[in-house]
Parts: structure tokens; sequence; C-alpha cells
């Protein structure tokens, strides 16, 4: 064992590793699920690991500078080879394993790998399928030998032979172990730790070169934040090649020194989450609601006791849970109960959902429901709000512990200066801030500021208790007539939060004032109705009755006033609006293949109705042809009414809760 | 799976056929369900047995597996010549099987209905497996070990602990393979692996039945009714209509035989 390396050269993967093995050698560093039981590596085979792995790269001939590409979900040997390739100086190249053979080839090619490590024997056939088209690429490292016998040994190695060439090598060869040590030792802090490319929904997908000391100076800053040691614990079930497994896990277990679980599989997580029982945890939105809708539906099915205590704790929950979680007053009373409530309904639900030890939650990616996100927190999980992006290697924003606000995103990271541009723009400036994309001048300097500062794309502001709010693409974001700032996603985002709109596209773009049309979801619509013995014979009749009016017309009223909270955005409140005969529908180009809206589309279809919205009239005639499932042509027309939606004075700061 | 598979290596053996009937027929009072067949199953070989409703396949698979005792013949199963196995010996010396219509234990796991295929292998008695003691709990260790392999193999990890009623149809019938993989046989039947499930359960079953093949070195005697998986997948095919033997050969010369289409087809009585 080498002597542990100064704290202050702790600026590398691999030295942390061994900084780790030397500190806390015996801890567990990392476990997989295999064959039915957690396997466990601890810090010191962690380094030892490392060390044969490098050798044994080092072997076949992998070299200071080259790129590896690593293809598979989350597994410890594949998160080895991060540490691997780290220790020779090389680039390890993550990226997703559900990504076609076409894809992967362009981001073989472009990265320049000249080894690949995969997990299985599908990700082998694919990159076998684009020998081709990846002259470079060297070798083939596999994790799991499953199917993968008759293959040809000269391109394709196992990790496992991998690394025990590398060990035999290391025992035998003195020369060649202190040249494997050197590298380790002499790895740069401003070298490259990982290139991680964005997804590309936008164009061709571009590598981001992160360095190494930079990766790990964010790191540090978030782990103090969250206050995260090497007793906490994460399961990583999150693509690889994405930022936020590389950045959550990866990066803040190196940090912090804390073990990181790999899943059985991707089906098993659910299950595995529950053996395991984290304390930090990350999952996107829709995660959380899948979650919500299996627990709705099985005590749907539970029995009548059961469901009632659900239900009835469950109020006391809405109630008091969150503001028991902050720390906030609450009488003695709501306090029994709600501990009465852990007792009977929170605590086992939270052990159903395997969030027993969660101290820290956070999801991220795409607006969450207000109502989804009190649900859990009300729970009594700690569940927060960040905002970040690739380029800044993730973090931009985030909540502290008790300062959570549903439509926000939190007050800039720790060391993070964040600036709105003059267009609304969000920029700023991190200490994980990404090197530049790689083999791309002219896009790296596009997407900085010439004083340094990295363009989100974003528009957002500061919100009166300092959180920034993202509203929408810069771009998407116009100024009304009077230069209010308009939002058109971000208003539409508010309208579909109510269960009765399934749809809404604002316009306003240049005119006087914010004008929209929604679409009704018809069975929450369809339900409430015939809770009203409201009689209607189709989709248009219903859409088309004046109690749905006046119901929605209560929703935009409530926007409204959400609006007129906000500084920024009060003078863009919707004026006029009305509800389509139809529902918006992806097959007729009303909306992308993801289900968002093409306002621009829609604008042209729907032409006499954003005329008769802007025209002051009270109806509007419409007739459009419409193709039905079956390939059939039809004629639509009808009378749609205009409503005035009502406005609210500005509150301008005093009501910002 | 490291390599080391959950089936031992073959023993030196007097002949390379694993499993010879001869001359077998069965009838139930009047109806004669086999006549007179013969052929033998040969060691690490895929073999089909196909033929119409009724031709005496299921019957054939029940008589080597001593399910039904046949009236005449013999079947001779690694050198060894006898009238009749019974089911239990025929399990114990290392044939396994899974049936048309599964046949699981409904309120048990996966996990358990697999463990079961372990329990020929159990040395220790009943009263220790109940106090799951000292060796017991060794052994049962060993065992679920074994059993995990298999799980991996099939990919079943999810389903581990479901019960086994509540499993979709194509999951059951892995399940089942997987319960008559922990039985680490020497001889695999296969009663219609295949029947009920969706195209995709298809190729994911023929890569198992071709895997368990080549990396166990596991013989296989399976029932199948989709001529596209018979020809994929086996090396021989054997022909039975009206309980009578009509061809025998590889997939190839079987699809060109004149008797075999008739059959299939169906010809003017």
């Amino acid at each position: 064992m080498t002597a542990e390396p100064p704290r202050e050269r702790l600026d590398t993967f691999p030295r942390l590793v061994l900084h780790h093995a030397a500190e806390r050698g015996r801890n567990i560093a990392m476990r997989h699920k295999d064959l039915g039981l957690w396997q466990a590596w601890s810090w010191s085979e962690l380094a030892s690991n490392m060390r044969g792995y490098a050798a044994g790269l080092s072997l076949i001939g992998v070299r200071r500078g080259e790129a590896v590409a690593i293809i598979g979900s989350n597994r410890p040997k594949l998160y080895w080879t991060f540490l691997a390739v780290q220790a020779l100086g090389a680039v390890p190249v993550p990226m997703y394993a559900d990504a076609i053979a076409d894809e992967l080839g362009y981001v073989l090619d472009d990265a320049g790998c000249v080894v690949a490590v995969v997990e299985d024997q599908e990700q082998v056939d694919k990159v076998l399928s684009l020998k081709a088209r990846t002259p470079k690429l060297r070798h083939l490292l596999f994790d799991e030998p499953k199917g993968l016998s008759d293959y040809d040994p000269a391109f394709l190695t196992s990790i496992d032979k991998t690394i025990e060439a590398g060990r035999a090598r290391l025992a035998t060869d003195p020369k060649f172990a202190v040249a494997i040590e050197t590298s380790i030792a002499s790895g740069k802090g401003e070298g490259i730790s990982v290139m991680l490319y964005t997804s590309g929904t936008t164009g061709r997908p571009k590598g981001v070169t992160i360095a190494s000391a930079r990766a790990i100076a964010a790191a540090a800053s978030t782990v103090a934040f969250d206050k995260l040691t090497d007793r906490d614990l994460a399961l990583s079930y999150l693509p690889l090649a994405w930022v936020g497994d590389h950045y959550l896990n990866f990066a803040q277990s190196m940090v912090a020194g804390f073990c990181i679980a790999c899943p059985e599989s991707a089906e098993t997580v659910q299950q595995d989450l529950k053996e395991i029982g984290p304390s930090f945890y990350f999952a996107p939105p829709r995660v959380f609601e899948n979650l919500l809708t299996r627990i709705t539906i099985r005590m749907q099915d539970a029995a009548r006791l059961q469901r009632w205590l659900f239900e009835a704790f469950m109020a006391v929950a809405r109630r008091y849970g969150e503001a028991i979680l902050d720390g906030k007053k609450v009488p003695l009373r709501a306090r029994l109960l709600y501990g009465l409530g852990t007792l009977l309904v929170y605590a086992p639900l939270k052990n159903a959902l395997g969030f027993s030890n969660i101290r820290i939650a956070y999801t991220a990616g795409e607006a969450i429901g207000p109502e989804l996100f009190s649900f859990y927190r009300s729970l009594g999980l700690n569940l927060k709000q960040l905002y970040g992006q690739t380029e800044a290697f993730l973090y931009v924003t985030c909540q502290s512990d008790g300062k959570i606000e549903a439509d926000a995103v939190g007050a800039p990271a720790p060391d993070v200066d964040i600036r709105i541009a003059e267009n609304g723009e969000v920029q700023f400036r991190s200490p994980g801030m990404f090197v530049s994309y790689h083999k791309l001048p002219e896009k790296t300097a596009e997407a900085m500021t010439p004083d340094g500062y990295v363009k989100t794309g974003d528009a957002g502001f500061f919100n009166a208790s300092g959180q920034l709010k993202i509203i929408d693409r810069a771009k998407d974001v116009g100024r009304l007539e009077s230069d209010a700032l308009f939002a058109p996603k971000y208003i539409e985002n508010k309208l579909k939060f109510f269960p009765n709109i399934k749809e809404a596209v604002a316009f306003g773009n240049g005119r006087k004032f914010v004008a929209c049309m929604l679409n009704i979801d018809f069975s929450a619509v369809g339900a409430w109705a015939e809770r009203r013995n409201i009689v209607y014979g189709s989709y248009k009749e219903l859409a088309a009755h004046p109690e749905v009016y006046d119901m929605l017309a209560g929703h935009v009223a409530e926007v409204n006033k959400t609006l007129s909270a906000e500084p920024e955005l009060c003078d863009a409140q919707i004026a006029r609006f009305l509800i389509l005969p139809k529902e918006l529908d992806a097959d007729e180009g009303e909306l992308t293949r993801t289900q968002k809206v093409r306002r621009g589309f829609i604008a042209e279809r729907y032409a006499p109705l954003l005329r008769a919205l802007y025209d002051g009239s009270r109806t509007a005639q419409i007739a459009i042809e419409i193709t039905f499932e079956d390939g059939r042509k039809g004629e639509l027309s009808g009378r749609v009414a205009i409503r005035e939606a009502q406005v609210f004075p500005a509150s301008k700061r005093e009501k910002a809760a | 799976m490291n390599g080391d598979s959950p089936v031992p290596a073959l023993g030196p053996e007097p002949t390379r056929f694993l499993l010879a009937v001869d001359n077998v027929s069965l009838s139930f009072g009047g109806v004669k369900a086999i006549r007179g067949v013969s052929f033998d199953i040969r060691k690490g070989e895929v073999l089909a047995l196909i033929g119409p409703n009724g031709a005496g396949k299921t019957s054939m698979l029940n008589c080597i597996n001593g399910f039904y005792r046949p009236q005449e013949g013999h079947i001779t199963y690694k050198g060894e010549r006898r009238m009749r196995m019974r089911p239990y010996e025929a399990a114990s010396r290392g044939i396994a099987r899974t049936f048309q219509n599964v046949a699981l234990f409904q309120g048990l796991s996966a996990l358990d209905n697999i463990m079961v295929g372990r329990n020929l292998k159990m040395k220790r008695g009943f009263a220790w497996q109940a106090l799951r003691l000292g060796p017991a709990l060794r052994e049962e260790v060993e065992h679920r070990a074994l059993v995990e392999k298999i799980i991996d193999f099939l990919e079943i990890q999810a389903i581990r602990k479901a019960l086994a009623g509540t499993l979709p149809y194509g999951l059951q019938k892995r399940v089942e393979l997987a319960r008559a993989l922990a039985m680490e046989p020497e001889l695999l039947l296969l009663d219609e692996p295949m029947a009920g499930m969706n195209l995709e359960e298809k190729e994911d079953m023929c890569r198992f039945i071709l895997d368990v093949n080549k990396q166990f070195g596991t013989t296989i005697a399976l029932i199948e009714h989709d001529m596209g998986v018979v020809m994929d997948l086996s090396d021989r095919v054997i022909v039975l209509d009206y309980g009578r033997k009509i061809a025998e050969g590889t997939p190839d010369e079987v699809k060109r035989d004149r008797l075999v289409v008739d059959a299939y087809l169906g010809v003017a009585h």
C-alpha cells in the first residue's frame, strides 16, 4: 500500500479512492445485488481492483489522453472502469445503454474511443456491428459473459480477465507496478476526468468535457451543503451516461466516501430500493408520479378500515406534514396526530417504497406538480428540487433543507454565481463548469459569454425569497406590446396542473394581452359532469357546456392570481380564453410526438379562433378538416364561446407564499 | 455464471445413446396410444417429437419418465434396460420435465417452486429441514446459490418473490423450466414449452433452450407444434401419427417427407 497522497492533491478520482482506502479501507464502497445476494467491495478492495484494472488496460494498450467508451447499466465493474481509465490519464466516455447502434456509432467515432467496455452480449453485438465505422476501436471488454462464449477472443476480453492479467503483471514486474503508481500519482487536476454526451434533442450530441479538479470541487461543495458523510448510501439506477448519475452517485460518493449500491436489474429497482434503504435519493418527477399512481390504485383495493386510516391520516399529513418537516411551529394536538399517523401510515408506506432511511431526496428535470411534491413531503420525505445541466456538471441551484417551494428550484448552489441576462436568460459560473465541447470550439464559444458565464438557454428570474424560477426556454419567451415578460410554457404548465385541463396553448408575443386555448381532460371533466348530472352527447358538447366554461374560468382565475403575485410576470395574466371543441392530437400535427404543443401550427390551424380572441368577439365560428383514426376525413364545425378571464391587480412582493 | 454449470460433466458411458425406446406400445383399454415405437435419444442433442393432436407425443414422454407403464417394449436409459421406471426414480436418475399445462405450486413463490426442484438432492431428512438448523441450513444455502444461478440464467430476478399463480403465463413457463433445471438433469423433457406464448416470449424461450443445451450439455427432448421453432431448435425430429412413428431425421429431411406432409395436411381415408 502506498502512502496516502497529501490532501491538497486529492483532485483526481483515483487519488480519492486511495485516500479512502487509507482512511476507511474496510468500509463498503460499492454493492451490487448479484445471484440474489448483495455483494460488497470495500474501499481497499476497490483500490486494489482499480490498480489491477488500470494495469490490465495498460497492457491492452490504453494510453494517456485516449478515450474509452463505457456502455451499460449501473454495475460496479463499469464504475471501476471510470477509475481505471482515469488512473491511466485516459478519458472515460459513458454512453446511454439504450441508444441504438447508429447513435452509439456516432459517439464512439466522435470521441475517438480506442476501447469500449460494455455490460453484456447485447452491447457487444451493437458495438461489433459498428466495426466498419469505428476504425480506432481496438478492443472490447465485457462484464457479463452470458452468451459470449463463441465470440472472437482476440478482440473481446472480460473485465475480470483484464484485471487478473493486470494483477499478475503488477506482482511480477516491479517496474511496471511503479509506472502504474506514478501514473496515478501524476494525474493532473486540470486533466479531463470524464466526457459526457448531451442527449442531443437539438442536433447531434455534443461531448461535454469535465475537468477532474472542477468535478471534485463541485461535488465537495454539495457534499458539504447536504452534509453527506461516509455513512450515507445511494442506489445508483439512473443512466451511467447522464450527468445526474455521474455527479450525484459517482462523484459525491468518491468525495464523501459513501457507498453506492447497484441494482440487480432494471426491473428490480423498486425491490432493491426497499432492501438497501438508501439515505440519498434522486428521481425525476415522472418516477414520483408513477409511484403515487401505484399507491392510489393499491389503496383503492385495500380493505375498508385501511382505506379509512389512509385517507384520515393523509388529511392530517396534508395539513401539518410539510410544516413539521420544515421545523415550523404546529399545535401540539397536530404533532401528536402526526406521530400516530407516522406509526400507522406514513412509516409503513415509506418502508414499502424503500424511502425509510432517506435523509435527502432530490427531483429535477421538469416541473413537478405542487400536489405531487407536497404528497411526498407531507409523509416526511425531505424532497427538494435542484436545477442543473451537463455544462455545469449538474448543480446550478438547489433548495436547502426547510426552504422548499414547489414552483421554484432553489437558491444558487454553493459557490455558483448566477445572473439573469437582458433577455431573461439564466447564466452561471460554477465550480464544476465544463471545459469545452469536444472538437467544437465554435459551439463552446457560442455557449459562453465573453466574460466567462455559461448560457443555459433557459429563461428565469429570482422570486421574492431568492429562489430561481425557470419559466421557459429563453428562445420561447416573448414580450407583450407593453413590454411585459410573457412565458408561454410557464403559463401552460400552471394551467395543466389542474386535472381538468389536458392541454393549454398560450399566445401573447407582440400582442396586447395573453390569450389561451384550452383542452378539457375528457375523463376528468366527464366524471365531474356525471356527478353533477350534466348531460352531454360528445366531447364537443361537453367542451362547450357553460358550466364547464365556468369551472375552467375558475382555474384560469387561480392561475392569474398566482401570476399576480410574481412581479416579473404579473402583467402577463390571461385576459381571454376559449375551450377548443376537439382534443389536440399528435396525429394531426398539433402536438409533437413527445406531447408538446406546436404553438405556431395551432395558431395557423385555428386562425379564426385566434383572431376572435384578440378582436373582442364573444363567439367565433370554426370549421376545420379532421382525420379520423381509420383515415376517413371529416369536418368539424361549430361556434366556440370566448370568455373574459378574471384578472388580479399585481400584488407586488407582499404575498409571495 | 463463472463457467461452472449446475450440471456435472457426464461420466464415462458405454454408449452414445442416452436413452433408447425399443418397440414400445401403450394402450388405454381399447385405445392404442402408442404402437411399437422405437427411437433413441443421443447424448447432447435436441430432439423434437412432433405430430398431429392425439399422435401419442405426450404419452411417449410419460412413458420415458415413468408416468405411464407401456404394455410392451423396453426403455433403456444410461445403458440400463427396464420395462418401467417410477417417476421418482426417473427424477433421481436425471430426467426432468415440464408439462403442457404448467404444473407449478400456485401458492408458492417462484423461488420456492424452483427450490422444490432441488429437493431430491437434499441429503438431510424432513425433520432437519423443518428445523433449518446447522447442516440442513448450510445445505439449503448451497442449494439456494445454485438456484440463484438458474434464476440469473433465465433472467427472472424480478419475480423471485412473486407467487407463481399471479404470474403471466409466459413467466410461469419459465419458472417451470427453472424448476426442471434445478434438478440438474441429464435429460430434459419439455412438453410444448412455447404453447400460448407470444412471439417475443417464444424467441426468449428458444434462446434459453439452446443455451441450456449448449452451456450445460443437457440432452433435450421436446414436443412442439410451432414448426418454425422445431426447425430452428432441433438436431433431429421424430414424427408420430396415430401412435406410430412415421418419420425420423433432420428437420429438412422430415419437412420433405411425403407421409409427414400427409399427416399434417390430411389425406382422404
